[in-house]
């Protein structure tokens, strides 16, 4: 009985702490990577050679790196880059947000400009064609279009990104899985369940998320003649 | 009296060694209707392309009201915007409701407010008959539907000039006659058109002129009654005698 509440209680502490810290170390990575992620494939695409040559680069550099091998190359070798952000924790959080969001922005880039190519070229010459200039044809009729296309693979991009954020625990982010590992020291006989509900977390935060935004924007697309063929 | 709206001048393409239009010259007076046809592969659509500057050619100029294309002063943006250009597979913008295809033209290029835009937008509508359609998104629009959109989207901009590139040969046949009589309409208005079409029917009734090309040249032009009482050239008689087979005489009917 006394050992039913205290796994009870230590649950209760793991998501209060770990599952926030969780939650706000994927979106803050998504989100940086979507913005790097962004603008590296509008160079691929629309730069000049020099800034594809970068973006390829890029590409190839962060998607060749094992995110474990990020994460201690920012929150180990370089964290002393990080000091500004005030404590020890502080700072290995951002290590980390580095780690998952340059790597991330690697593949949302390419999601990105693998959607931004597949949209027709009469889209972009209906645009001409109507007076708009490249910018303005870019802007208001190509990206809008491509946006819609990535949201399918965002959201595996999404799900990959809260699993992954699991091995900053390595380097002391005091996410679900450090939380857990914290506990388990204490109370060996407690891992199987500490470890079985935390899969029930991932799960819950990840397939339900996939299924209902992957469903409703395929709808969506179907509605507006994107994506799924004609 | 007479202006001048557009002037081909000895426009040349090639695409690699595939030289595609070799020295084109016509012009186009206000209001005026040109019909142009051919076979396929003859450069029609890379005629139109050269004239609206999607496609520069190697060679030639063209000019609109006067003003060349080619002038590298010229703010090419801003000329395009006079020329309207509606294409055989439509391509409306596949994320915008139909009366936010017709609106963003006036809108971003033109400068109007949303409001404005919104009621010339809707005024094109009406002139395709698709005011009642406003909401709907092309994917939810029938073939005919979408290119009355489509015309709409270049009569929105007032242009000088609105060139189809065979509006209707993508469309099921029962929905071919909807589109050719909002271009009859737009035509009877006085609309400049330069259309590329095989729906001699539509010529018979509204072509000022037509030209036939073939292999990147311009074969014969002359009036719809030249060509269906005594074309001269070969490949013309050819070529109408094909279509006639396919399509049916040039009598068929469309409300005047
Ligand atoms: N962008 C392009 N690149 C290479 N060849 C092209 C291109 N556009 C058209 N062509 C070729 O030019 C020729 C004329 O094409 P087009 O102008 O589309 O003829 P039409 O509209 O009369 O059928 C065709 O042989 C076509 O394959
Ligand atoms: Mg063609």
């Amino acid at each position: 009985m006394q050992e039913a509440i205290g796994l009870l209680d230590i649950l209760l502490l793991i998501m209060i702490r770990g599952l926030s810290t969780t939650l706000a170390l994927t979106l803050i990575s998504l989100l940086f990577g979507f913005l790097i992620g962004t603008g590296l494939a509008l160079m691929r695409v629309y730069g000049p050679i020099e800034l594809q040559w970068v973006s390829i680069g890029y590409e190839k550099i962060f998607r060749g790196i094992p995110l474990l091998v990020l994460l201690f190359i920012f929150g180990a070798a370089l964290l002393g880059l990080f000091t500004w952000a005030g404590s020890l924790t502080n700072a290995v959080f951002v290590a980390a947000v580095f780690a998952l969001a340059l790597r991330s922005a690697a593949y949302q880039s390419e999601l990105f400009r693998g959607s931004i190519m597949s949209i027709d070229p009469g889209q972009m010459m209906a645009a001409q064609s109507v007076g708009m200039n490249q910018y303005q044809a870019t802007w208001h009729i190509i990206l809008p279009q491509a946006l819609r296309l990535s949201l399918p693979g965002w959201t595996n991009e999404y799900a990959v990104v809260i699993k992954d954020s699991s091995l900053a625990s390595a380097i002391g982010v005091a996410e679900l899985i450090y939380q857990a590992q914290a506990f388990t020291l204490d109370y060996p006989a407690l891992f199987l369940g500490i470890i079985l509900v935390i899969a029930i977390i991932y799960f819950a935060f990840t397939y339900p998320v996939t299924k209902y935004v992957g469903e409703s924007m395929t709808t969506k697309l179907r509605e507006l003649g994107l994506g799924g063929g004609k | 009296m007479m202006t001048k709206v557009i002037e081909v001048k000895d426009v040349w393409k090639a695409y690699d060694t595939l030289e595609v239009l070799k020295g084109i010259s016509f012009d186009v007076f206000e209001g005026e209707v040109k019909v142009v046809f051919g076979p396929s592969g003859s450069g029609k659509s890379t005629l139109l392309r050269v004239i609206n500057m999607l496609t520069p050619p190697d060679k030639g100029e063209v000019l609109l009201r006067g003003q060349s294309l080619m002038d590298p002063q010229a703010d090419l943006t801003k000329l395009r915007a006079h020329i309207g250009f509606v294409f055989q597979n439509f391509n409306l913008f596949a994320h915008l409701k139909a009366i936010d295809n017709v609106s963003i033209g006036p809108h971003l290029v033109l400068g109007k407010t949303k409001e404005e835009a919104h009621d010339i937008a809707f005024k094109a509508l009406e002139k395709v008959r698709m005011n009642d359609w406003g909401h709907h998104y092309p994917a939810q629009l029938s073939g005919g539907q979408q290119q009355r959109i489509g015309i709409a989207r270049s009569l929105a901009m007032n242009p000088d000039v609105i060139l189809f590139d065979e509006p209707t040969s993508a469309l099921d046949p029962e929905l071919i006659g909807e589109v050719l009589q909002v271009m009859l309409d737009i035509a009877k208005e006085g609309t400049t058109m330069i259309v590329v079409t095989h729906e001699l029917g539509f010529a018979r009734a509204v072509a000022d002129e037509m030209i036939f090309m073939d292999h990147g040249v311009i074969v014969e032009t002359g009036t719809p009654q030249h060509f269906f009482q005594n074309p001269k050239s070969e490949r013309a008689i050819d070529f109408l005698h094909k279509l006639e087979v396919l399509y049916g005489q040039a009598e068929t009917d469309i409300e005047s």
